[in-house]
């Protein structure tokens, strides 16, 4: 078996001069949750169909467990999808609809009757057979269609934004689910979401796309912490993202002062982004020796977990999340620490 | 709208329209039991007029022809149109709308045009092919009269699907066809089924495309245009309530039949929402 | 994608007879009323239908009676009907509906059993003494006045106007219907919040606001009214022959001259195109098409 599960190899697309996906090339592993995320019309749902073998590329290969797989119909894919709004078929009632790709596969009934059960008790739905499709909530039915998908045991599992139509509540539950089914199956899961929480939360690898292009690939601690450019950071997270100059390794300079911090590799006096965290400043007072910088709060939002202010300094007005209440009008002094001060090369 | 219930007045009208409507129609059932050759002169309870329509031979011959054209003319139509509603369905935008607004002309026009232009298009090829007016024209006409009902009614269902069931049923392991007879058609039936039902009722009621394309042919409805010219008996009267009756049966059934299909969809979009 | 484009062939069978037997015979009566039986072009069709011009003026003038009498007998039920209660109107609706789907031919003879000269109403007249009372003040009131035994309902112009009303008063009435009640309440509650008492909330709010719907009902009216040919056989008699029934004429009586019945029909065709057009342009209701 291939490390590399599924690999995607210079992957173009285009509708008619119109081009959707520009230059892919990601793989993805055995076992591995990875998320394809970003903003609407970034390619990601694209690459997921050429997946699942809805669209086929313009040009580049798809490679599945080492073989090529282009030509192949989506019948024939060892890969099953859970789509945006279930496509659950309405005329039969769960148990046929979960039933429905064994039956095509010519499985034995009593063999699809143990499958079948087994995986309505996965899903949580244990007692749900003989329920007709539209007597299920919301929840349920997107329940429903992953085990009509994972009943078939795929190599692979393809989701597409499954969780967009639920309510918040609901929707934290269900990500916790599929990420609980997911480690208990051990099969691989291809998500894809705008949101980038549900990403966050979900996934072993993130995939962060825009205008059809790969933006960023790694871990979520290693998006959020090192977002390599500015779209990034700023669609992960929030973020200040402001003009700095890299004077040398180690020390930047913006908003009228020089900063340490932790980046180096770019060339003397170099124009950069620098992007800073809201949640990373300490709020200090005013005359504070360590203070770097002085500014007035210009409004104060209360968000449950945190407040979010908006400090104006001489240079810059700052976005900062701090669970200290503050009132407009206030001076503070904000204080950075190296680690806090990400820089990227212009994009 | 307004807050205000109707008053008396209202309702007395609304009871009056109805009245208005339904008192020929009662009338004429009425009558089909007179047991005097008047239509409008009570003698006597009899059913003696439904007996002397089963030994009426050229009603019975009628009925025969209308009941085998509106079947034969109905399920023609209805599976044309359900594979033309997918064919459409599946075309680009540029393509349908015009389309669908040739399909619409059957529609809006005035049956007389319908029927007439019918007329000289069977008469102009039936003098150079060498054939007549008779069953084949008829049948032709109804089928071509009944499609775009059918349409109109596959349509709207074929617009509901959930984009992704063709490819969840691929995902799944269907081939096209497989896809096509185990899941779309499935899911469009009720809107087939009323389209065949619809189908079936217009031929049965129709009259002035029959009777400019039947030739020498005819249906139900032409047997009692030629009744009435003569004006005779109360057979018409029977007939008639036959023909009524059966009618309202037709409807209650597809009436009922969109109801209950609206309750189901409306519920499944509430359902959805959560 | 390659299946779309696959899926979409399944229509081109309908397409091909589609215009076999609508688009074309459509072009054969457009050519028929511009030939004459040795396959020339010509106007003559056309200058025939001038010896005819009273039939065409009958006939809109009793359409348009017809018309008007549907609109000021359906426009209160519209009305009244909009203000009920949603289950009272869908079984309402219902029943405006089931007397369309009924035989147009066993409708109009129902009619006819009740106008005729010995029919329901004239014996029912002649029951309670009506008759003889008409018959009465009519010799007091001239000398020259012959009694009567019936009144003459049938076979007059009367008739066919209310046979056009009796088939196509639903017609009239839904369409306004489905505009009425569509109409914002909360529409009506500012006009009632800024001083409107009910009077100036119809003429003001509901009445303009039901326009659309009230020129649909109109060309629903209007447009089968105006090509109707048994309505005038039956409940006119001779004496009143509407352009259904001159069309009639040139292809099954007498006289088969297609030309002349191409032209009418195509002066025809132009009427209802133009009054579909006007409906559609001011209008309402996309469904206006399934419900003929």
């Amino acid at each position: 078996m291939a490390e590399k599960l599924i690999n995607l190899e210079n992957i173009h697309k285009d509708y008619g001069g119109k081009v959707v996906l520009d230059n892919i090339n990601l793989y993805v592993r055995d076992k591995e949750f990875v998320t394809l995320l970003g903003p609407s019309g970034c390619g990601k749902t694209t690459t997921l169909r050429i997946l699942g073998g809805f669209e086929t590329p313009s040009q580049g290969v798809v490679y599945f467990d080492g073989k090529i797989i282009n030509d192949v119909p989506p019948n024939k894919r060892q890969i099953n999808t859970v789509f945006q709004r279930y496509a659950l078929f309405t005329h039969m009632n769960v148990y046929d609809n979960v039933a429905f790709g064994l039956r095509i596969s010519k499985v034995k009934e009593s063999e699809i009757k143990e499958r079948v059960q087994r995986m309505l008790k996965l899903v949580n739905l244990p007692d749900y057979a003989d329920r007709a499709v539209s007597s299920l909530s919301g929840g349920e039915q997107q329940r429903i269609a992953i085990a009509r998908a994972l009943v078939n045991h795929p190599r692979v599992l393809l989701l597409d934004e499954p969780l967009g139509a639920l309510d918040l509540k609901l929707r934290q539950n269900m990500q916790r689910e599929l990420k609980a089914i997911q480690q208990q199956v051990g099969i691989t899961f291809v998500y894809v979401t705008h949101d980038q929480e549900e990403a966050l939360t979900m996934s072993d690898t993130i995939v962060v796309m825009n205008k059809g292009r790969i933006q960023q690939i790694g871990t979520p601690v290693d998006i959020y912490n090192e977002p390599k450019n500015a779209f990034v950071a700023d669609f992960i997270g929030e973020s200040n993202i402001l003009d700095g100059v890299m004077n040398k390794d180690y020390l930047v300079t913006f908003c009228g002062r020089q900063f340490e911090c932790l980046d180096k590799g770019f060339a003397p006096d170099e124009n950069v982004d620098v992007v800073v965290r809201p949640e990373d400043f300490e709020l200090l007072p005013p005359d504070d020796e360590r203070v770097q910088m002085v500014g007035t709060v210009k409004s104060v939002i209360f968000m449950g977990v945190h407040y979010e202010i908006m400090v104006e300094t001489e240079h810059f007005t700052w976005m900062i999340q701090s669970i200290y209440e503050t009132h407009v009008g206030d001076r503070v002094g904000l204080l950075l620490t190296p680690d806090d001060i990400h820089i990227m090369h212009k994009s | 709208m307004t807050n205000k219930k109707n008053g008396f007045w209202g309702r007395f009208l609304m009871f009056l329209m109805l009245f208005f409507l339904y008192a020929p129609i009662f009338v004429l059932i009425v009558f089909s039991f007179n047991s005097s050759k008047s239509r409008s002169v009570w003698t006597g309870f009899t059913t003696d007029w439904y007996v002397k329509l089963l030994h009426n031979s050229a009603i019975l011959n009628a009925l025969y022809t209308t009941l085998l054209v509106s079947v034969l003319a109905a399920i023609i139509a209805t599976i044309a149109g359900t594979f033309a509603s997918i064919g459409l369905y599946n075309m680009r935008r540029r393509w349908r709308e015009p389309l669908l607004q040739v399909n619409n002309i059957p529609v809006i026009n005035a049956d007389i045009i319908t029927g007439v232009s019918l007329c000289i298009l069977f008469v102009f090829l039936g003098r150079r092919l060498g054939f007549e007016l008779g069953f084949g024209t008829l049948l032709i006409a109804h089928v071509t009269f009944n499609i775009p009902y059918v349409i109109l009614s596959v349509m709207p269902k074929l617009r509901q699907l959930d984009n992704n069931l063709f490819e969840a049923a691929q995902d799944l392991g269907c081939t096209w066809m497989q896809a096509f007879v185990k899941v779309i058609i499935p899911e469009i039936m009720p809107g087939i089924v009323n389209g065949l039902l619809m189908a079936f009722t217009l031929s049965v009621d129709d009259f002035v495309i029959s009777y400019f394309t039947a030739g020498s042919v005819e249906t139900l409805s032409m047997r009692i245009y030629a009744m009435t010219k003569k004006r005779i008996s109360p057979e018409i009267n029977a007939i008639s309530t036959i023909l009524f009756v059966t009618i309202l049966l037709l409807l209650i059934i597809i009436n009922v039949r969109e109801a209950r299909q609206e309750k189901a969809a409306k519920k499944r979009r509430e359902e959805f929402k959560q | 994608m390659k299946n779309r484009r696959l899926a979409s062939l399944s229509a081109y069978p309908y397409v091909v007879w589609m215009a076999i037997f609508v688009v074309i015979p459509l072009v054969l009566v457009v050519f028929y009323a511009f030939t004459n039986d040795a396959g020339q072009f010509t106007t003559a069709n056309f200058n025939e239908m001038g010896s005819y011009t009273m039939v065409f003026v009958r006939s809109l003038v009793l359409s348009a009676a017809a018309t008007a009498v549907c609109l000021i007998l359906g426009y209160p039920v519209a009305y009244v009907l909009a203000k009920e209660s949603a289950g009272v109107q869908r079984i309402a609706l219902m029943l405006l509906m089931l007397p369309m789907w009924i035989n147009f031919l066993l409708r109009t003879y129902a009619w006819m059993s009740i106008l005729e000269n010995t029919g329901l109403l004239n014996t029912l007249f002649s029951d309670i003494g009506l008759i003889a009372l008409v018959n009465k003040i009519g010799s007091a009131l001239s000398s020259s006045y012959v009694p009567i035994d019936h009144f003459q309902m049938i076979n007059t112009q009367g008739a066919v106007i209310l046979g056009m009303v009796y088939n196509y008063l639903p017609f009239m009435i839904m369409p306004i219907h489905s505009v009425i009640v569509k109409i914002d309440r909360a529409t009506i509650e500012a006009a009632q919040d800024l001083g409107a008492d009910d009077v100036t909330v119809f003429r003001k709010v509901i009445f303009p606001l039901s326009l659309p719907g009230v020129l649909s009902g109109i060309t629903m009216v209007f447009v089968p009214s105006v090509s109707t040919f048994i309505l005038s056989k039956l409940l006119g008699g001779g004496t009143t022959m509407l352009l259904g029934d001159l069309i009639e004429l040139q292809f099954m009586g007498g006289a088969y001259n297609p030309h002349l019945g191409s032209a009418i029909s195509l002066i025809m065709m132009i009427i209802v195109m133009v009054c579909m057009a006007l409906m559609n342009r001011f209008g309402d209701g996309e469904d206006q098409a399934v419900m003929l």
